[in-house]
């Protein structure tokens, strides 16, 4: 058979373009239910890292299920709505205008877990706030990022950065300030705030720029659970 | 089974003397990229490894119907489909590891050594020779990955795969980690570092 025909080529080509696109189809069936464990597992330990409760992938199922107690998405005017809070993706809810809650149950107290989202300096940032049951002093916080610059403005992963956050407030008397990021050393005036990295400014700022915008949003639903 | 001298030499040729960094000056981009510690760069030298003798193997056994004029497309086929695999296989069984190297896994594809070997080598020989060559220059490759990853690790964050190991008292008496062992220009220099121990040490690889 001639190897350089125009119709070896072309068969060749359709045939190797068909069992490689049988072959991935499959693998990607026979692991999907792995990975979509995985990302749940990551999201769940994302969750109780923002109170304060680290643990490993394994664990994560089992002591999510024991301290988150409820989870809605509510609206723009703080009401709750209608899906599913823990299988929505952020952006996506953010987009459609609803925001995700988790409630957790930590020694009898409630704690209210919000979701954040934002871009950083190289890509996106994301997080989650818990505030008490005050609905204004934080309890815990955890960030994430897609490719901020490793050693610099990667430390918002960290649990230095983001303890710094325990016991700050969202509001300043009735109105809604969010926690500001400063320069270490600076202050910021009419708000609570944190030092930001030294080095990850950029990521650090857009860090700030995120909790405000996220957390506006759920501006009514934090007051209406006061009253 | 014994390797006949020919294999042998296929299969250590990479780990020196013909090593895919530091001697063809194969596969640097991602050299810099991911060996800022050294899980990333373990599992990302595994991963060029598995991917590279596979490809071989399945270019040596295609290579007598391959029609010459799509014989890149091929190739580009075979290991792109095999990246997939392996990112999908991370993602189910390594999730962590695989957050951090992102987008890197999918680069496998342009690296350049896959494409060298499959070109100059695994069109041209066996099935049995084109895996011994995948699995040295795998090999070769990830060697010096592991080098730049320790060195970056250690001065870097003052930590091997993560665990503490520079004591707490140098931190006391005024040790800091370097900052810009983090940074990718420190990966060049130190492949230019190894690379010159390396010729000084092969005198017949120096240029006159």
């Amino acid at each position: 058979m001639n190897r350089n025909s125009n119709v070896y080529t072309i068969i060749y080509a359709s045939v190797m373009v068909v069992a490689v696109a049988v072959v991935l189809a499959f693998t990607s069936e026979s692991l999907k239910s792995f990975q979509k464990e995985n990302a749940e597992n990551d999201k769940r330990q994302q969750i109780l890292r923002s109170i304060n409760v680290r643990v490993s992938a394994q664990e994560a199922k089992a002591k999510y299920s024991e301290l988150i107690t409820d989870a809605f998405l509510i609206n723009e005017q703080g009401e709750r709505t209608e899906g599913d809070a823990f299988a929505e993706d952020v952006v996506k809810a953010f987009a459609r205008k609803v925001y995700p809650v988790f409630v957790a149950d930590i020694d009898g107290q409630t704690k209210y877990v919000m979701a954040l989202a934002g871009s950083g300096l190289w890509g996106p940032l994301w997080g989650y706030i818990s505030v008490n049951d005050d609905c204004n002093t934080v309890f815990g916080a955890d960030f994430g990022h897609a490719s901020e610059t490793p050693g610099l403005g990667a430390e918002i992963a960290a649990a230095p950065f983001s303890n710094r956050f325990i016991g700050k407030h969202l509001f300043a008397g009735e109105t809604f300030k969010s926690v500001a990021i400063v320069k270490p050393g600076n202050s910021a005036e009419g708000q609570d705030y944190v030092d930001g990295i030294s080095g990850g400014t950029i990521t650090s700022q857009k860090v700030g720029l995120m909790l405000f915008d996220s957390l506006k949003e759920y501006t009514k639903f934090l007051t209406s659970q006061n009253k | 089974m014994g390797l006949s001298n020919k294999n042998k030499a296929i299969l250590a040729g990479p780990l020196s003397k013909n090593n895919p960094i530091v001697v063809q000056m194969l596969g640097i981009c991602s050299a810099l990229a991911v060996t800022s510690k050294l899980e990333p760069a373990i599992v990302m030298a595994i991963s060029v490894t598995v991917v590279m003798a596979f490809a071989n193997v399945i270019i040596s056994l295609l290579r007598n119907t391959i029609p010459n004029r799509i014989r890149i497309i091929v190739q580009l086929v075979v290991v792109a489909a095999l990246v997939t695999i392996v990112g999908e296989v991370l993602k189910a069984f390594a999730y962590d590891v695989n957050k951090q190297l992102s987008v890197f896994v999918g680069l496998i594809i342009t690296n350049c050594i896959l494409m060298g070997r499959l070109e100059a080598f695994a069109l041209a020989n066996g099935p049995w020779a084109s895996f011994l060559d995948g699995i040295g220059n795998g090999l070769g490759y990830g060697l010096i990955l592991v080098i730049v990853g320790f060195v970056r690790e250690l001065f870097g964050f003052g930590t091997l795969l993560g665990h503490q190991v520079v004591p707490e008292i140098f931190y006391k008496w005024g040790y800091v980690n370097n900052g810009l062992m983090i940074l990718p220009p420190m990966a060049l220099i130190i492949v230019a570092a190894v690379i010159w121990i390396h010729r000084s040490r092969n005198k017949d690889l120096q240029e006159k």
